[in-house]
């Protein structure tokens, strides 16, 4: 570097550094805690985070910002163009947002970095189907796919590996999850559907939908098979490539003799399918099964005897971060689980990963209904204060645990993913 | 001061060609040397092989996906070729004067005035199951049962495709029309010709500039298209582009890039094909 220039350009910066300081400790007396150009720095402090648009809601980086004196964005995205940018220019993102299981496409890559368990706050509250593979009555939590346990720690603090056991090092501070299965039309099916076999009931040829996800939408069509008998696998989470070429063989003789109506890609699709009467048995997220409800339209979210399809997601620190952003982001982090995400997320019916501080941003009417299980007190509204459900009202599927406790199996990147991906693709155009 | 004639051409051609090379010609070439790249999960190993190429040839996927590409190209340039000659015809023939013309070419135009994806859209509860087309057809009495070929099907993808492409041929034969000399027409009209006669040997003939370049524009509008596709077969057809995205959502760029250099080499051909039956300079410069 050339000597004289960057001595020139610092001098300015500290005269205008000291300037702003100065004007902010006569502006402001009320900092507390921080020398003042250290507060002044941390208010400069803006952190984008980077997700997908169930998790990543601008709502949750304004009351963040508010709460931390720092600026958290937030920034939604769909999940190629995400991978694509962690992978070749992670220095766009500063917090990672991610489905658990996608952390194997960055083990090794060095773009996140490891969080010690040490400065995660609420480790100890955090619900144990994350921390040690267990629900909280003790049972086991299913390994089928990838359980957000298995992906909770690295085995060092290089981060390239995982771990099967607690460590250290975690890979990212758990933050929402849910228990997915079918959304249903009960006004237009007219009977009780509790099996996953349904799916491919010849009752709903031209009528029933997937998700247009290779291991989602293969794993939709598995719990199907297996309710019917067809198939049974190994793992769900994890086929073989015999059990890939013959579930995909099945699927698409169902696609030929046209029983799938369509295969959505986004929320609103799935929304509009349901809602526009076109589908009345489908692949769906819980949200999107609350939205058709919203328009007046009867939309349930069917609990199955086979279980349900969990998922969950991590948020981590990029490994850019260093210093002062490193503690900035690190201070998002504890934020983020310490209740008011809770709170706002559970009324969009996903959980918290530490339920104990959610609970305090929810009424107990609300905390009932969402968490409890227990019909409606009061009538439910979303977090912006839209009616959701009338008063009497059960959750779909129940309690917490009645709905996670029943996990078949977990959402996944197979080994066999380029095959799958391939098979799948095939199917489609078939 | 007076340029020597060949600098002034160089100088005449040069910002054109500077813009070609650089944002066509130099991405193209890395494209062309990145499908003979391998990859690893998420990155791009630099070496040279023939595989992307082997896998696309002899993909059944592939040779399925360029068959439902071509057929949607094939029956959206008749329909769309059929429908625009028309409506040309019409504005051009029929409407008397220029004002008129010249408005009733503008609300053409009008639904271009909002989105692709709006006008694509806007297509789903026209033809679902319970749909405008179905109601209404239902409560005529002409069916009993909703037509479910209507939507997420072959059908509502051409629909789609007509609709957002037909602009695109009538504009061309709009302008080849305006530009025949109406004399010759009314030679034709006093040498006893008919209407039919007249269109068939003047002015389609006369029009064989702008229905080459519609088809031009509908052709690799279709053949380069996804999300229509997507969209309107319900996720239930692909097309050569939605597996190209695919690959690219899965950081897979090497055989991306041999499946957009294959599909540039087929589109190139098309392309030289209609020029090849219509030599658009000549008649431009005519």
């Amino acid at each position: 570097m050339d000597d004289a220039k960057p001595t020139g350009v610092s001098r300015r910066l500290v005269i205008k550094t000291a300037a702003i300081g100065t004007g902010a400790a006569i502006g402001s007396g009320a900092i507390q805690g921080f020398p003042t150009i250290w507060a002044q720095t941390l208010k400069d402090i803006k952190l984008l985070h980077v997700g997908e648009s169930y998790s990543a809601i601008k709502d949750i980086g304004v009351q963040a910002s508010k709460d931390l004196g720092f600026t958290v964005e937030i920034q939604a995205v769909d999940q190629n163009t995400q991978r694509n940018r962690l992978l070749t220019q992670p220095k766009t993102i500063d917090i990672n947002d991610m489905s658990s299981f996608q952390i194997y496409y960055l083990l090794g890559k060095k773009v996140v970095q490891p969080i010690p368990v040490a400065k995660y706050k609420y480790y100890d509250q955090t619900v144990p189907i994350f921390t040690k593979g267990e629900y909280p009555d003790g049972r086991k939590v299913s390994t089928q796919g990838i359980a957000p346990f298995s992906v909770q720690y690295y085995a060092d603090k290089d981060g390239s590996k995982l771990a099967k056991a607690p460590t250290e090092w975690l890979t990212g501070i758990p933050m929402v999850y849910n228990a997915d299965t079918l959304g249903i039309r009960p006004d237009l099916i007219g009977r009780k559907i509790t099996q996953w076999k349904e799916l491919l009931s010849p009752e709903f040829k031209g009528k029933a939908a997937l998700v247009d996800n290779p291991s989602i939408g293969i794993m939709d069509v598995a719990m199907a098979l297996e309710s019917r008998g067809d198939i049974t696998y190994g793992n769900k989470g994890n086929m073989t490539r015999a059990e890939i070429d013959k579930t995909v063989e099945i699927m698409t003789q169902f696609k030929k003799s046209g029983h799938f109506r369509a295969f959505w890609t986004n929320f609103d699709q799935s929304v509009n399918l349901m809602a526009s009467g076109e589908v009345e048995i489908q692949s769906m997220w819980s949200p999107a099964v609350t939205a058709v409800r919203s328009r007046g339209i009867d939309c349930y979210y069917a609990p199955l005897k086979e279980g349900y399809r969990g998922w969950s997601s991590l948020l981590m620190p990029m490994a850019h971060l260093t210093g002062i952003r490193l503690d900035a982001a690190l201070d998002y982090l504890n934020w983020y689980n310490s209740g008011w995400q809770g709170g706002f997320i559970a009324k969009q019916g996903y959980y918290s990963a530490v339920p104990d501080t959610a609970k305090k941003f929810l009424t107990k009417e609300e905390w009932d209904y969402w968490y409890e299980g227990k019909p409606a007190a009061t009538d439910i509204k979303d977090p912006y204060g839209t009616l959701m459900e009338k008063q009497g009202v059960t959750r779909d599927g129940g309690a917490f645990l009645d709905r996670m406790g029943n996990i078949a199996c977990w959402n996944t990147l197979m080994d066999e993913d380029r095959y799958l991906t391939k098979r799948w693709n095939e199917f489609v155009s078939a | 001061m007076k340029l020597p004639p060949q600098l002034a051409s160089w100088l005449q051609v040069g910002p054109t060609a500077l813009l070609l090379i650089a944002f066509f010609g130099l991405p193209v070439l890395v494209v062309i040397a990145v499908s003979f790249f391998d990859f690893a999960q998420a990155q791009i190993v630099v070496t040279f092989i023939w595989d992307n190429y082997i896998d696309v040839f002899t993909s059944k996927v592939t040779i399925q996906q360029y068959l439902s590409s071509l057929k949607f190209a094939v029956i959206v340039w008749v329909v769309t070729l059929v429908i625009g000659f028309n409506v040309a015809y019409f504005l051009v023939f029929h409407v008397r004067g220029l004002l008129w013309q010249i408005g009733l070419f503008l609300v053409c135009t009008v639904p271009f005035w909002t989105s692709n994806i709006i006008r694509m859209i806007s297509w789903l509860p026209v033809l679902g199951r319970n749909g405008i087309l179905n109601q209404t057809m239902m409560n005529l009495g002409v069916i009993s049962h909703p037509l479910e070929f209507l939507l997420y099907s072959d059908f509502a993808v051409v629909v789609a495709y007509v609709h957002l492409f037909t602009l695109f041929m009538v504009v061309p034969i709009f302008n080849s029309m305006a530009r025949i000399d109406r004399s010759l027409i009314e030679a034709a009209h006093d040498a006893g010709a008919g209407r039919f006669r007249i269109v068939w040997e003047i002015v389609l003939p006369l029009s064989k500039t702008g229905i080459a370049l519609g088809s031009i524009f509908v052709v690799t509008q279709v053949m380069g298209d996804f999300f229509v596709v997507k969209v309107m077969s319900g996720g239930q057809s692909t097309s050569v582009v939605s597996a190209l995205y695919n690959q690219v959502s899965a950081m897979q760029y090497p055989p991306a890039a041999a499946s957009a250099v294959l599909l540039l080499i087929i589109v190139t051909l098309m392309v030289a094909g209609i020029l090849r039956v219509v030599d658009v300079r000549k008649q431009l410069a005519a």
